[in-house]
């Protein structure tokens, strides 16, 4: 904590089509912004490359925070540095049986490959039992000729992997140091240094994916290093985690798999830190871009983690993440009737190429985005502006084509179809999660992102009963201010596994203030200004005999034993509606987060506070016809011209630079003192 | 007037949440793993009439497709012929009996009434399968029962809970019948809320649409499911297909039972016609009406899962000819095999039968059992007794697009495998490998998966190991060409000693010693189309990642590979010479 509060901070996030980047001067609220395409070969040059589109002065900046997607895509792409595994005699098959599961409930098919092949997994002599006593001694020359064996077929990295070395890692230790001598790059995982928990394929895959990604990571963060240093840059360079904290490039690459998922986890950050600003501290967060639509939960202003993220099929991660979840449709969905006269909507997409029809890049289905168009809610003049574009007739016809004859519709009454069905496969997705995590939607706002969010945001809050929806200032690079506004943070979990009623109270809180400690100590080695650190406790319970948990959130961890089993059978109890005195509680696992706490950063800048009109009819750009069950002239407005108390009644579209906010009739927007919108849903506008 | 198809979109979409929030429910809430992990439950709305099912939620167990609604059906019947109590709002049946349209004793149904405006409209029902309920083994898969009054309580159809309110006494009843009941109370409120979950998301559906278009979505989803099987009904040739499958033995009397099918269209349906199967049998591998219909609706879903659960997707789909086979057991037949191991075959015999009418979307003959072994002892250091459970996965069988996957759960089930770690910490048992069984899936242009093979060895006091499994005589089916998977195969190893049981993989009660072992190879998957079509690089892959040996390559695949390299021209003449 050695700088001056930081004035000059930029935020980039490296998304898979565009990198984006935002520069804040917290001296004087100056904003520029920046959006270019992303260089996946390379993702510095697209780093490079935004840094100049905003002009920014390298000698001037203070701080860069870094969102990048390296990682991530490395593993969904299979991009992975070539690694070894060493693990315990008779137990390499592991990281290829899994749990004993098919991709989907039904079908017989599907393809699984295993992260590490066959021919890179060794086993040695050793063995633990649960208890971490010895069964078989290490065999430290097997250790040595494993090692010999991976470098000679290829192996950048190494994973050590030996069962039960969460309860005891002196095996792994030991190869630790034997590795030490031997593997010529320090590029070496041991299986219980990033989860010390038991099961050996979770364990065991988030190790191997930590080593498969650390070389990349690390060239990366030094290559990027190096063109910030040749550009003049003198100052920190920090990088997202996927448990939406932030650690120094120098430290990144050693938990390497911590930073996968790190983009969707930014933009939940910044809707986090919007609705701390707003007043508005339990949020459903709604990012619905071309492909997918993301979803997360926020409450108290923190976003729910999860320590079980699965990014793929049979790919778990276990590292604490922001809880983002995956719920299928995007703007490039296809529609289409089914063999029962059913119109159905995704899963299958268009994605961005060819993309939907109204992109002109030869997409001849039906989807969302052209659904959007027919019915006026994307302006129409905008796709003629598109090279190759093509005619609004042109989509009209495939609508009536495609889904209008079989329906018995025509092509408006199509798009509307589409857009329903969209909507409320979309709503039950959302309720879906929110339930999951034991949440009513109703006692939330929606806030929507991503360049397709605001669109759909009315009808989804509508749907779900969501009273109000939050669009901030700029939707499309919600992941880049996410980057800027991030604390640092630091998660710990301490598997317990001991009935309440014989947990020692004294020691439950020592592991407390351990974690605590550790986190602070991390916390206080980074070079950046902060005004203070918060601790976030919580204990995840069941009932003995459970599988499943229950995370009961602590405020004072000097919490007595009857208070602790009250305020669980109240969790539990919101949570399924029972309640079961008869059976013991258990506590499973101990968290802390430790969180270093930013300085507060004024998003209401990010719109030009000089370039806002006075009145809405200066704001208006024009109005056009838009289909809610019936045409209805509605006005158009630039966001970036709406006065700052703006209100606005539906049915009204607002445009800005990368994405549409439709107020739907009804609804009532207002702008806030941060910038944001926020849409009032039928009565509750 | 008709309903428009939007509509009709969204209310399908609104059945289809409300059954996916009660499995959500009931799996979080429960305490059995085997519900809370494994997933061993399902849940759905079924008509107030019939019982003809409604919707079902995404995410229940296979087998359970189709079994609900029969015993719903039967729950109906026996309420109008004045067997069972009339409801009243907020009662919750429990009912287990297998011949009443279940499956065995262990899955448990609630069944609960939904009214509208003082009138029945629909039944909430739900299964899970319980730990324990009686009988002579923990766990409830005697392999050697001949009654189903030695595998446990059965239950006919009584209200657990009386207008919201828990029946303490047939509860108390319940509990003295079974093991670790301590524990039942947690599944039993689960399963009850959520039920009421169900009702409380339903009613909410009706509110926003109006009961009558509700019913009339209902009714018209019906039809259209009906409509959109037929369609893919339509592509299956009008001759007969046949596919026979063979379960090993029943435990009791050592000899293969079969199952033999012929399919065949009549119009826009589908025969399934099982004539000329195995008659009842002695021991548990007996299987009853509603698990043999339901195991056929699993196995054309596995084909169509474009097609949603409804009684309208199984109304094309006829079984005919099961009457006097093990199909159709009737009291008292033992049936604890018959929603693990039967049900998995009967779905085998209807994948041989229409791989060869449509090759794109039917794979080769999975695993398909349920790889049960049980080890039940006492553990002197916790001085404490225990049961445990192994359930182990199998090769899936190749197909049009893909090798088949290793080590999948069994056909009728979508469960996750316990943790060697886990195991380990629970039981007095230390697992001295859990590998890939190498060489196991059959071969073929796109290979089987590969089976698992794990050595247990019992570390301190008196154990007893069972087992109910399959397919330890005839490995899973081969398709087109391809060669069958490799079978089970189960050897004890006591006092340094192998010991094969006599029915394979099939005993019960076999008693162990600190030191013995267990060693378990579960079956490959099918291969698909002949091997010797297979790109030889994906042979030589195999065979680097030590799948199959270098002579196997050769053997199997006519695929010549030295000092681990493709030899091409020696492959061709090998392959010329076939």
């Amino acid at each position: 904590m050695t700088r001056q509060a930081s004035e000059q901070v930029v935020g980039v996030d490296v998304g898979g089509t565009f990198t984006d980047l935002v520069m804040i001067d917290q001296a004087t609220g100056a904003v520029r912004l920046a959006k270019v395409s992303s260089t996946a070969d390379n993702q510095a040059r697209g780093v490079m490359r935004a840094l100049a589109a905003a002009q920014a002065d390298l000698g001037a900046l203070d701080l860069i925070v870094h969102g990048t997607t390296t990682t991530t895509n490395a593993v969904l792409e299979r991009k992975l540095c070539r690694t070894g595994l060493i693990t315990t005699a008779g137990f390499r098959d592991v990281l290829e049986l899994g749990r004993r599961t098919r991709p989907q409930p039904y079908g017989m098919k599907g393809e699984f490959r295993p992260i590490i092949p066959r021919q890179l997994r060794l086993e040695v002599p050793e063995r633990m039992d649960a208890a971490g006593r010895v069964v078989a001694p290490l065999d430290e020359d097997a250790v040595r000729e494993a090692a010999a064996k991976l470098l000679r077929l290829g192996c950048e990295s190494v994973v050590v992997h030996f069962l039960h070395a969460y309860a005891n890692p002196a095996h792994e230790q030991r190869v630790a140091g034997i590795l030490g001598e031997c593997w010529p790059n320090g590029f070496v995982t041991m299986g219980h240094a990033l989860l010390s928990e038991s099961r050996e394929f979770e364990r065991g895959v988030t190790a191997a994916v930590n080593a498969s990604v650390q070389p990349l990571l690390a060239r990366y963060v030094s290559a990027l290093q190096r063109d910030l240093a040749g550009g003049g840059y003198d100052g920190q360079l920090l990088v997202m985690n996927g448990n939406g904290g932030m650690v120094s490039a120098a430290r990144v690459a050693e938990e390497a798999a911590k930073t996968v998922m790190s983009g969707p986890a930014s933009g939940v950050i910044a809707a986090a830190y919007a609705g701390r600003a707003a007043g508005i501290e339990d949020l459903i967060t709604y990012d619905m871009g071309g492909t997918s639509t993301d979803v997360a939960l926020i409450r108290g202003a923190e976003p729910s983690v999860s320590n079980e993220t699965e990014i793929e099929y049979a790919m778990p991660i276990h590292v604490p993440m922001v809880d983002v979840r995956t719920v299928g449709a995007g703007g490039g969905s296809i529609a289409r009737v089914n063999s029962a006269g059913l119109l159905e909507v995704g899963p299958q997409s268009a994605g961005a190429d060819p993309g939907p029809i109204c992109y002109g890049r030869g997409g001849a289905e039906p989807t969302i985005s052209d659904a959007n168009l027919l019915l006026g809610r994307l302006d129409p003049d905008g796709i003629t502006a598109v090279e190759g574009g093509v005619s609004l007739d042109h989509v009209r016809a495939v609508f009536d084509a495609r889904l209008g004859a079989p329906l018995g519709l025509d092509a408006t009454r199509a798009a509307e179809a589409v857009l329903r069905v969209a909507n409320t496969r979309m709503a039950g997705a959302i309720r879906m999660v929110s339930v999951s995590l034991g949440a009513d939607p109703r006692d939330f706002a929606l806030f929507a992102f991503g360049g397709a969010g605001p669109l759909h945001a009315g009808a989804l809050a509508r749907e779900l009963g969501i009273p109000r929806v939050l669009v901030p200032p700029r939707p499309g690079i919600t992941n880049a201010v996410g980057c800027v506004v991030a604390d640092l943070r630091h998660d710990y979990v301490r598997t317990l596994n001991r009935a309440l009623d014989t947990l020692d109270m004294d020691e439950l809180r020592a592991v407390f203030e351990a974690q605590a400690a550790e986190g602070a100590a991390l916390i206080g080695d980074e070079a950046v200004t902060l005004t203070g650190t918060r601790r976030i406790h919580s204990l995840d319970m069941q009932f003995v005999g459970q599988t499943h948990l229950v995370r009961v959130p602590l405020d004072d961890i000097s919490i007595d034993r009857a208070e602790l089993r009250r305020r669980f059978e109240a969790v539990y109890f919101e949570r399924f509606r029972v309640e079961l005195a008869e059976i013991r509680a258990n506590v499973v696992n101990a968290n802390t987060s430790v969180v270093g706490q930013r300085v507060p950063v004024d998003l209401a800048t990010l719109i030009d506070p000089a370039g806002r009109k006075t009145t809405l009819a200066e704001a208006q750009r024009t109005g056009r016809e838009v289909y809610f069950g019936q045409w209805l002239t509605s006005p158009v407005y630039r966001r970036e011209l709406l006065p700052a108390d703006a209100v606005i009644e539906g049915p009204a579209v607002i445009e800005q630079m990368d994405t549409t906010v439709l107020i739907e009739p009804g609804d009532v927007a207002r702008c806030d003192a941060q910038g944001n919108l926020l849409i009032g849903i039928g009565a509750a506008a | 007037m008709s309903l428009d198809p939007i509509t009709l979109s969204v209310i399908q979409a609104g059945l289809q949440q409300v059954c996916d929030e009660m499995d959500l429910s009931f799996s979080r809430a429960a305490f059995s793993p085997v519900i809370a992990e494994a997933n061993d439950r399902s849940d759905g709305i079924y008509d107030a009439i019939d019982g003809s099912l409604i919707a079902q939620g995404a995410g229940g167990l296979p087998v359970f497709v189709g079994t609900m609604q029969y015993s719903t059906r039967t729950l109906i019947e026996m309420i109008a012929a004045g067997q069972v109590a009339p409801p009243q709002p907020d009662d919750v049946y429990i009912v287990n009996d297998p011949y009443l349209g279940g499956t065995h004793l262990m899955d448990v149904r609630f069944a609960r009434p939904f009214y509208r405006g003082g009138r029945l409209n629909c039944w909430l029902s739900n299964t899970g399968h319980w730990p324990d309920t009686g009988g002579a083994v923990p766990g409830g898969f005697s392999a050697s029962a001949t009654a189903v009054e030695q595998e446990g309580l059965r239950l006919p159809p009584v209200r657990l809970f009386k207008q919201g309110v828990l029946d303490r006494e047939i509860y108390a009843i319940i509990c003295s019948n079974i093991r670790v009941a301590d524990q039942r109370i947690g599944d039993v409120k689960a399963q009850a809320a959520a039920l009421a979950v169900g009702a409380e998301r339903l009613g909410a559906l009706m509110d926003r649409y109006g009961d009558d278009t509700v019913a009339q979505a209902i009714a018209e989803l019906r039809q259209r499911a009906a409509r959109q099987m037929r369609a893919f009904i339509a592509d299956i040739p009008k001759t007969r297909l046949e596919g026979t499958a063979w379960v090993d033995s029943d435990g009791v009397v050592n000899e293969p039972l079969a199952i033999r099918l012929a399919v065949s269209r009549d119009g826009d349906d589908l025969v399934f016609d099982f004539a000329g199967s195995s008659p009842p049998c002695a021991g548990p591998m007996n299987s009853v009406r509603a698990t043999t219909l339901s195991s056929v609706y699993l196995a054309m879903r596995h084909i169509f899962p474009e097609v949603p659960i409804s009684a309208g997707a199984f109304e094309p789909l006829k079984v005919a000819g099961i009457e006097d086979t093990f199909l159709d057991a009737r009291y008292p037949r033992p049936v604890s095999g018959c929603a693990a191991e039967v049900s998995q075959r009967i779905a085998e015999a209807v994948f041989a039968a229409l791989v060869p009418a449509l090759p794109d979307r039917v794979t080769a003959a999975p695993a398909g059992t349920s790889g049960n072994f049980a080890l039940g002892g006492h553990d002197p250091d916790r001085g404490r007794d225990f049961v445990m459970y192994q359930l182990s996965g199998g090769g899936y069988g190749g197909n049009a697009d893909h090798d088949g996957l290793a080590n999948g759960c069994s056909t009728i089930g979508i469960s996750k495998a316990p943790p060697v770690e886990i195991m380990e910490q629970a039981f007095p048992v230390l697992y001295r490998h859990y590998r890939l069984r190498e060489g196991s899936g059959g071969a073929g242009r796109q290979r089987g998966g590969f089976g698992l093979d794990y050595l247990v060895e019992l570390r301190r006091g008196l154990a007893k190991a069972s087992f109910v499994m399959d397919h330890g005589r005839f490995g899973p089916q081969g398709a087109l060409g391809g060669d069958d998977g490799a079978p089970n195969r189960v050897t004890v190893w006591r006092d340094g000693q192998a010991y094969t049981p006599e029915h394979l993989s099939k005993e019960q009660d076999i008693a162990l010693a600190p030191g013995d072992r267990v060693h378990v190879e579960t079956p490959g998957g099918g291969g698909y189309g002949d091997p010797f079509d297979r790109d030889p690089q994906a042979v030589l892959s195999d065979v680097l990642s030590g799948y199959y040996s270098a002579s196997q390559a050769q053997e199997l695949f006519g695929v010549v590979v030295r000092d681990r390299e493709l030899d091409l021209r020696a492959t061709t003449i090998q392959r010329q010479s076939h």
